[in-house]
Formats: C-alpha cells, structure tokens, sequence
C-alpha cells in the first residue's frame, strides 16, 4: 500500500496548494522535493559543463551526469550504459530516431507502421518521412473498445491480424507502449514477437512516455530495437528525454544534430563522430536536469514499480465506478472497460458539454484535469469527436481527489444544463 | 471571477445569428487549436456594410456566446469600422476575465469576421 499523506510531504507543490487536485499527471508530473534539491545542488555546488574541464568541478558534474546514464540503464534493464542517449523529451526521441534511423533505412515503396492510437509526435515525424520518400504509411486501427485491431475476435491477446498489415516491407514498426487518451496498455511484448515472426528484419519503436512512469519495464525482455521516454513524466525534471536503443544499430546511425562535444575530430574535409551515446549528444545538454533525473528513479524503486501500478490500478477502477454510478449515460468513458489493459487515463465526454466548458469550471472548482485532443488529433477523428476531458493519476493521488472530480462535474451539470 | 455569467449562459443556450445564409458573399471556416473545433462564419454585404451574418460550428460557450454577441454587433457597420475590432473588444464585450489559454476561444469569431473582410 501507498501512504498518500507521507508521499504527498515529499511534494513541496502541496504546501503551496494544499488543496491542489492535480489530474493531469499524463501531461507533467509533480516533482519531489529531492529532485529541486539536486537541482539546486548542481547549480550552486558545481555547476561546470561536463565531458570537457578538467578541474574538480567539472569532473565532480560528468560523474554525476553518467552516473544518471548508468542508473537509467539499471532502471530499464539495457544491455549497457552506452545505449542510453539524453535527448530534450521523448518527442525529440522519436524525430532523431525518423532523421538518423528513418532517412537512412526507408526507401520509396518501403513501408512504415504505427497506431491510430499515437501521439503526435509518433505519427506526424514517420508521415512527414513516408510522404518525403514517397514510402507507405500504414495505420493499424482501434476497435471500438479502443484496442489494437490484431487480435483475434475470440482470444484476448492472440495477435491474429499482424500479417494483415506487416509485410516483408515493413522497414519500421513504431507504436505506443500506453495510449495517452485511452489509456490502453499495449501488449507491446506480444505484438513486437508477432511482427518479427512475420518480418525478421523490421525495426521496432516503442513510445514509452506514458509507461516508463507507471509500469516495471525491461527492454530486452520487450524485444524492442528503441524505446523513448520523457523525465518530467516521471516525477523529473523537464528537457531530459531518453532514447534507448540497440548498440548495434546505434552504431550504424547517422548523428541528428552537429556540434560540441561529439566529435572525435574534425578537418577541413571531413569529420569523424564519437561513438554512441555522444554521437547523437551535439551541444550542452541540460546537465542539471539530467543529474536530478536519477533522483526521480530513485523514488520510483524507492517506491517500487508493482506498487505504484497497483495504486493506479486501485484509484482507475474506484474512479471509473465512481464516474459511471454518478452519472450513467451522461458520461462516455473511453478505451478499454478491463483495469487490468489500461493504465491510470481516463478521458471521458460529459454530457453535450463541451470539454473546455467542463475543465474550465472543473478548474474553477480546484480540479486540473486536461481538455483538447490531447495531442492525437488521429485518434480523436476515429472517436468522432474533437476534443475529451482526461483525468490522469499518479502516485501522490487518492480516492479523495476523485470524489472532488465527481463533485467538480456535478457543478458543470448545475451550470450549464 | 466565474466566467459563466447570465449574459454568455443565455448566448450559449440561445444562440443568435447561428445558421446557414443560402447564397453567402463570403463563407471561411476557422479552427481552434487547442481543442480542434471548427467555426463556420458567413456574410452578405450591401455596399460596404455588413448585411447579413451567420455562423455555425460546435464549439464551446466562450466561442459560442463570443459569436452570438459578436455577429449581432457587426450588423449594419461597414468594414473600415469592423478591421478596427481587436481582442480588447471581445473581451470588454463579453464582460469577463479569460486565461491566456481560453482567450483563443473568445477571439475565434473574431478571427473569422478579420477573414472575411479581408
């Protein structure tokens, strides 16, 4: 069990705002106490540039900066430290991976797959190169209870359709670990064995920004060639994002950006470029940041990964009875009905209301939650619909939070109905 | 301050001017990004004033209540007087006090109108 008043001590935000009913942990997480702490450190203690003085300083910020490399690697069990790239954000993440992978690999007539169920930056950055190359962007669909369409109609899980849409042209296969609107847990695991079956040669992409915060993951045991995320998710701090990959196809990458410090040497002809992670690491990168990064992971081992999925999984189901007790027929939920597939997301429509109309009394009444498409324009068109409230959860959120969010929509009713 | 005064509430459930004009001199979609709604906005014009206006679109009370009291503003007032319109207008129109982000729904009808004079 989670004891949500010590957690909530550690988030310095709640004694600014104790009343603070934050459902939007899907956007950005809070942050602890510890990671400000570092961050200070860092920018008051030694806050040199790294991999470049050799004064006591500057040693004293590399080791620090690395030692958040080897703690990340730890944390999603890679091969080695070196596969860890520190990119700005997991959308950063996946456009280096559509510049140095996507622009060297995918020829015209190739094809690229995704999800309908992405977020912008896993859909627009493999569009955008299929349309360049003249490439085939596939789309693998939803069914309407906002699973993958792959499976077979009788066994859950039992990826039957995979070689409706892989084939020996599928050069990339890039989808999401857990949908940011519908909150579906991909059986990623599943579907990456399938597509290599079919394909041993296709490259698997997995946008894990909405599942490295929430769930134990292991990328070999994942099977997958690249899997991106973002800190500030993960309690944090924001510009660090993280692109794991393969060594051995990182090594036969083209680097996304050039500049200082991944060099190994330049001449008036020619350049030569270090070796992975630093290759792809042009220019200073947010060093404090990445140092207080690794205190985020700490809290999260401190804490543990089962745990905080089963607190998620707690608070979703008491959320979605709460929701649907209360309002019936008014209120549409969408995604999987099953807590076990779906992570703590719930977008939902209210009424004829429009989701603006219902976060901006929400908010009014203390309760943050987030109204828009959510960045998955793609997703909400095969929802026919523009926009969806989502309420988000995390680790410093309880039962409380969602009877204020019952009570919040009960106002929209008494406002505008 | 509640931005869900008496004025916008009765706009947004009794919208004015919301329809379609048969034969329109000029008709231009507008969207909101933030939240991916779409606002229909069209005019007929007698010389240089506005003659007739309509709007359709589902968007939300600001944007709705903002076109509501907006297209019933315009009428009647020529296009020299309405480039002049800004963002200070809509709010001083609307009477309440809109967050950077909910700004952009209040001034999607105006964005509309500045098209459509255009």
């Amino acid at each position: 069990m989670i004891d949500i008043k010590t957690i909530k001590k550690q988030f310095p935000i709640f004694q600014y705002q104790p009343d603070l009913i934050y459902l939007d942990s899907t956007a950005t997480s809070l942050k602890p106490k510890k990671i400000i702490d570092k961050l200070r450190e860092y920018y008051e203690e030694y806050s040199a540039n790294v991999l470049r003085g050799i004064y006591p300083m500057s040693e004293k910020a590399t080791v620090e900066f690395e030692e958040t490399r080897q703690i990340v690697s730890e944390f999603i069990n890679a091969n080695k430290s070196e596969e860890v790239i520190f990119t700005r954000n997991a959308t950063e993440s996946l456009n280096l991976l559509a510049y140095s992978l996507g622009r060297k690999i995918i020829e015209s007539n190739d094809e690229i797959v995704t999800t309908i169920m992405e977020h912008h930056s896993n859909f627009v950055p493999w569009q955008v190169l299929a349309s360049e190359i003249g490439a085939k962007f596939k789309v693998i669909d939803i069914n309407e209870e906002g699973y993958l369409d792959l499976y077979d109609k009788n066994i859950k899980y039992q990826i039957s359709n995979i070689k409706k849409i892989i084939t020996k042209k599928t050069k990339i296969l890039t989808l999401t670990y857990v949908s940011n609107v519908l909150g579906t847990i991909n059986p990623v695991k599943e579907i990456i064995a399938a597509a290599k079956k079919t394909n041993p040669k296709i490259i698997v992409i997995v946008d894990a920004a909405q599942a490295v915060p929430h769930l134990k993951i292991d990328v070999q045991d994942l099977g997958a060639d690249f899997v991106a995320f973002s800190s500030h998710k993960m309690l944090g701090p924001t510009g660090v994002g993280v692109l794991w990959g393969k060594e051995e196809l990182l090594k036969t990458m083209n680097p996304f950006m050039f500049g200082g410090e991944m060099i190994d040497e330049v001449s008036v002809d020619r350049s030569i470029f270090k070796e992975p992670p630093h290759k792809f690491e042009a220019g200073t990168p947010s060093i404090g940041e990445v140092i207080a990064f690794k205190e985020a992971i700490k809290f999260l081992n401190q804490l543990g990964m089962e745990k905080i999925r089963e607190h998620e999984k707690k608070l979703t189901n008491f959320a979605i009875n709460q929701l649907i007790d209360t309002f019936g027929e008014s209120i549409k939920i969408y995604g999987p009905k099953s807590i076990e597939d779906r992570g703590g997301i719930i977008s939902f429509s209210f009424g004829k209301f429009h989701p603006h109309d219902v976060a901006q009394i929400l908010a009014d009444e203390g309760v943050c939650v987030r109204a828009g498409h959510h960045c998955a324009m793609p997703l909400h068109k095969r929802l026919k619909v523009s926009s969806t409230v989502r309420a988000s959860f995390y680790l410093y959120n309880d039962e409380r939070d969602v009877e204020m969010l019952v009570k919040g929509l009960k106002k929209v009713n008494k406002i505008l109905l | 301050m509640n931005i869900y005064q008496d004025l916008i509430l009765n706009h947004y459930h009794h919208p004015h001017n919301q329809g379609k004009i048969n034969k329109p001199d000029q008709s231009i979609v507008v969207n909101n990004p933030l939240c991916g709604d779409k606002m229909v906005m069209m005019v007929n014009f007698e010389k240089n004033k506005i003659k007739e206006i309509k709007f359709q679109g589902k968007g939300c009370v600001i944007s709705n209540a903002s076109a509501s009291l907006l297209t019933d503003y315009v009428k009647g007032k020529s296009k020299q007087e309405l480039k002049k319109l800004d963002s200070k207008f809509i709010i001083k129109m609307l009477g309440i006090d809109l967050g950077i982000n909910r700004i952009k729904c209040a001034v999607l009808p105006l964005e509309a109108l500045r098209k459509l004079l255009i």
